[in-house]
This record gives C-alpha cells, sequence and structure tokens, in this order.
C-alpha cells in the first residue's frame, strides 16, 4: 500500500537519534523536545482526525488526563513515575473511550462532534481548576528527583531520546494501522460512511476504536508533560492551546499521512521560534502566526507539507518524462 | 412452498405526512434475478434502504431466510449477506478503484494484501481492470456505477440489490453492463433490481413487481410485458 515503509520510520528516527550525539546544546534540545512533544499529540489527534476524519478540537482532555493521572498518582499515592506515566496512558485512553461512546452512540458528526470534544475539554479544565485532587488553582508540582528510576534526568539528552521513542511507537502505530483492515475501514468512514456501512463495517465501532488509540498517543504527550517540565495545572492540561496544537500540526503537515503530524510540528516550531526572534516575547504573537500558516496551508495545500511534496515531486517526474519524450521524439 | 431468500411483509413507511411506502409485499426466490419497477417517487430506494436496515420501516417486517431481520443495523445486514448499492453513487470519493473495492473485500477478509487481490479479480469481472490505480473520483458516471457493483460484490453477497446501475447509461454502456449483471446472477448470486431501463429488465428480470403509489403488482416477466407495462 501507499505510504511509508517501517524501514523509512527507522532510518528518520535513527537520523533525529544523532542529534544530542552532535550538539549538547539545551537550546537546540529543549526546541526538539517540545516539537517531538507537540509531534506526538498531533499524531494522536491524526489517528482520528486524519484518518478517521472525526475532527476533534478537544485532544486537551486526552493531553490533560494523561497528564493529571501522571502527576496525581506521583505525588498523591506515591506510585512510581514510570508506572504513573503508563497508567496515564491506559487513564487517557479510557476517557476518550468514554467520550467517543457517548459523541458517536449519539450520532455526533463534523461540527457538532467538533464542538462537543471542545465542550468535554473545558468542562475537566473547570472541574481541574476546583477539584483539590487536582491542585485547584495552584496545580501540581513534581518532587525534584533526578534519578532515571523516577523518570527524571540530570540532562536534556536523556528526555529527548524517551520521546523520540516514543513518537517512533505512534509512528510504527499509524503505519500499521495504514495497511491493516481496521486502517481500511477507518478510512472509509472518513471518506463515506454509508457506503461503508453497506459493505459491513461497523462505523460506530470502528470510530470508538480509533478514538481510543487517538486518546492513548495524546495523553502519553501529557505524561511527558509532566515529566519534563515537573509541573501541571488546569490551564497547561485541558486548556485550548494543547487541543489547537494538535489538530494544527497534521493540518500543516499533511492530514492522514504517517509522517504529517512530525513535519508539521516541526515546521510550527521552528516558525514559532522565528517569530520570537524576531519579535520578541509579545504575547499571543506565536498564535497570530499559526492562524496565518493554517490559512495559507488550507488554501494551497489542503493535504499539508506532505501532500505538497507528493504533487511536486509527482509534477516534477511527469515535467521530466515529458522533456525526455520531446527530446527523443 | 419453501420460506423464499428474502419476504417483505406488509411494509409502510411514512415520513411525517408523506407515505413513501405504503403497504408493500413480496418476496424474492434464491437464484433468480427479481426486478422492482415503478413511477419516481413510487418508493423502491425507500424499500431497498429498509431491506438493508438504513431506515427502520414505520409498520411491517423484513424476513431473511425466515429471520426477522427488521431494524437490524445495516453492518450487520450486510454480513448476512445482503448487500446494496446506492441510486447516487457513493464512492470513496479520495481513495483509488483499487481501495475502493478492497473495502468491500475486507468484510470476509482481515488481511490487506487477501483484500487487494480479491478487489483486483471483483473489478475484472465488471470490467474495471483497468481503472484500479485512477482515483474514485475521477471516474465518468458508468465507471461509478460499475464501481458500485464491484465494491458490493466484493463483500461477496448472496442477494445483491442493485439500485438503477443502468440509470445515466447511454445504450451502448447498458449493452455491456446487462452481461454482466447476467454474469453476477449465474454465479450465484440472488438478485434484486431496480430499475427504469425496461428493455433491460425484460432481458434479465425473471420476476418483477411493479410499485406504483399505492398498488403493488407483480407477475413473470413475459407475462408483464404482454400486459402492457405497469399494469399486471
Amino acid at each position: 500500500m501507499r505510504g511509508p515503509s517501517i524501514a523509512h520510520i527507522v532510518l528518520v528516527i535513527a537520523v533525529l537519534a544523532t542529534v544530542p550525539l552532535v550538539t549538547a546544546s539545551n537550546v537546540v534540545l529543549n526546541f526538539l523536545v517540545v516539537a517531538l512533544l507537540i509531534a506526538l499529540v498531533g499524531q494522536g489527534w491524526n489517528v482520528l482526525g486524519g484518518y478517521g476524519g472525526q475532527y476533534s478540537f478537544g485532544h486537551a482532555a486526552f493531553f490533560g488526563t494523561g497528564a493529571y493521572v501522571t502527576a496525581i498518582l506521583q505525588m498523591r499515592y506515591g506510585v512510581n513515575a514510570w508506572i504513573a506515566f503508563v497508567l496515564g496512558i491506559a487513564g487517557g485512553a479510557l476517557v476518550g473511550a468514554a467520550i467517543g461512546a457517548l459523541t458517536f452512540r449519539s450520532g455526533l458528526k463534523g461540527s457538532y462532534f467538533a464542538l462537543v470534544t471542545l465542550a468535554f475539554a473545558e468542562v475537566l479544565r473547570i472541574l481541574a481548576s476546583v477539584a483539590a485532587i487536582t491542585g485547584a488553582g495552584v496545580g501540581i508540582l513534581i518532587t525534584l528527583d533526578l534519578r532515571p528510576q523516577a523518570f527524571q534526568f540530570q540532562s536534556r539528552a536523556p528526555f529527548y531520546w524517551i520521546v523520540l521513542a516514543l513518537v517512533a511507537v505512534s509512528l510504527v502505530i499509524v503505519r500499521l494501522i495504514e495497511r491493516s483492515r481496521f486502517g481500511a475501514w477507518l478510512v472509509a468512514v472518513r471518506e463515506n460512511e454509508d457506503a461503508a456501512k453497506a459493505v459491513g463495517v461497523d462505523t460506530a465501532r470502528v470510530k470508538l476504536a480509533a478514538m481510543t488509540i487517538s486518546a492513548a498517543i495524546t495523553a502519553a504527550g501529557g505524561g511527558f508533560y509532566v515529566q519534563y517540565f515537573l509541573f501541571i495545572d488546569s490551564g497547561i492540561a485541558y486548556g485550548p492551546w494543547i487541543s489547537v496544537e494538535a489538530l494544527l500540526t497534521p493540518i500543516v503537515g499533511g492530514i492522514g499521512t504517517v509522517f504529517g503530524p512530525l513535519i508539521g510540528a516541526l515546521v510550527v516550531k521552528t516558525l514559532g521560534e522565528l517569530t520570537k526572534l524576531i519579535a520578541g516575547d509579545a504575547p499571543g504573537l506565536d498564535l497570530v502566526i499559526y492562524g496565518g500558516v493554517l490559512v495559507l496551508i488550507v488554501a494551497f495545500a489542503p493535504r499539508g507539507i506532505a501532500g505538497l511534496l507528493a504533487d511536486l515531486h509527482g509534477r516534477f517526474a511527469r515535467l521530466r518524462s515529458s522533456v525526455l519524450e520531446r527530446a527523443h521524439g | 412452498m419453501a420460506e423464499p431468500l428474502l419476504r417483505v411483509e406488509r411494509v409502510f413507511k411514512r415520513f411525517g405526512g408523506l407515505l413513501a411506502v405504503d403497504d408493500v409485499s413480496l418476496a424474492v426466490e434464491a437464484g433468480r434475478i427479481t426486478a422492482l419497477i415503478g413511477p419516481n417517487g413510487a418508493g423502491k430506494t425507500t424499500l431497498f434502504s429498509i431491506i438493508s436496515g438504513f431506515l427502520p420501516p414505520s409498520e411491517g417486517r423484513i424476513f431473511h431466510r425466515g429471520a426477522d431481520i427488521t431494524g437490524m443495523p445495516p453492518h450487520l445486514v450486510a454480513r448476512r449477506g445482503i448487500v446494496r448499492t446506492f441510486q447516487i453513487v457513493q464512492p470513496f470519493a479520495g481513495l483509488t478503484v483499487h481501495e475502493n473495492i478492497a473495502i468491500g473485500a475486507h468484510l470476509s477478509r482481515r488481511s490487506r494484501a487477501d483484500a487487494l487481490d480479491a478487489a483486483a479479480e471483483v473489478a475484472s469481472t465488471v470490467g474495471l481492470d483497468g481503472l484500479l490505480g485512477r482515483p474514485a473520483a475521477s471516474l465518468t458516471v458508468a465507471g461509478r456505477k460499475r464501481l458500485e457493483v464491484a465494491r458490493a460484490l466484493a463483500a461477496e453477497p448472496k442477494l445483491l440489490l442493485l439500485d438503477e446501475v443502468l440509470a445515466g447509461l447511454n445504450p451502448a454502456e447498458v449493452a455491456t453492463m446487462v452481461p454482466i449483471i447476467r454474469g453476477i446472477s449465474d454465479s450465484g448470486v440472488t438478485i434484486l433490481m431496480i430499475e427504469h431501463v425496461m428493455q433491460a429488465v425484460m432481458r434479465l428480470a425473471e420476476h418483477v413487481f411493479v410499485l406504483a403509489e399505492a398498488y403493488l403488482g407483480h407477475g413473470a416477466a413475459a407475462r408483464l410485458s404482454a400486459a402492457g407495462g405497469a399494469h399486471v
């Protein structure tokens, strides 16, 4: 089937894995850790939105749940950070399944689905900002404990490799979905739900499974965020910023493609940093840039950068063959 | 008489004040081509939607091999072997012809490679084998109608519901499509078809039901023709 092979993924990850060997610059590594984190969150969104065509505006619900479960289990119940992280992923998946069951059973589609997912994330944000267990308005600080068994490290390089490994796993998962029957059914749901039903696809179940996987991947991003920044509050965990990042990166990079979210995250984050360099730290300016990029992409490259590259490659190949024909004709 | 493959028993469908299907009963015998004809608005497509589980009837029952399947969701109806096509073609527009047909083939095949192989085979039986790599959205009307049939056929139905697969085709295209439908029937698939192209109905169908507003008549195709169209 179309799409990259597992070997492509291994190659890309191997190249990225050498970065900390080349530079020890904290600025570079920090930038890449955040970009990869966003790529992971965006890959989660891509499963449901890119392949399944269900546009969620509320992936913060899964990111935040992954983050809070990781933080709460550690700080309130003394659970090991790694175990808490895994349970955070499970918690995010559970929230995804619950929201999916409610929305898909009620037959919500398109903008209604988008609005309801946004509402779920906002409700969770408000609950987290008042509940005692989430630290209410104060948030949760993770106690400093710079040991690998506590999922904390002296330098940024291990964090970089861990988030890169998570991205690698998400790439492989998406590629495996792409060439499975489930993936074919998911794309069928995106393209035409009635036609899918007519040939025996249980569309509600396919969407629910996609949402659960999608939520789990995004929740992994939330758990990693907590370990990297050692702090979480309701605005970070469940705020609209992460829902926007989650959908922006795959749309910019190439919706419904394996590498789309990774490309998108690197491009969007680079633009964000360039903006900061040029305009200083004016609050909200990066969002203005995001908005501009989104408009340009939607207007001129609706299949994202990955789609644009494929088109250019196709055009170049056609041009070359026609030139060759003329030369020989 | 033995239980027919499909039995529709006194089905009504109301949309608000509109009575779309009015007291329709019919039976489809296994192994035959049965046609359902009637003027526009007589409720033929609505009846197909009810049989295939896309719409619940307001009243009445649908039986498949004697089992009541009324109100069963569409994917389960399809898994029982009743697969429909759509009058207004519903391709997976962003996918290739090959991928479109493979979605149908996945019903009984888990492996992607198996489904794609089966899809290529089905494509050749409906004459789409040269267009496998083309995006479905780029097909002509005739191509899209074939794709509808191919995708349904790939799901290996026992009962195929064809909704006006000849509509919008020119006489030459109809002439190539008729033997394809005949071939599907000969391979053991029972067919219930909605069709306006009477010339094709007369050549294909062994039994014809006429759905005309509040009246359902039926008879053998030859007798129906002798009686002069809709009035049996």
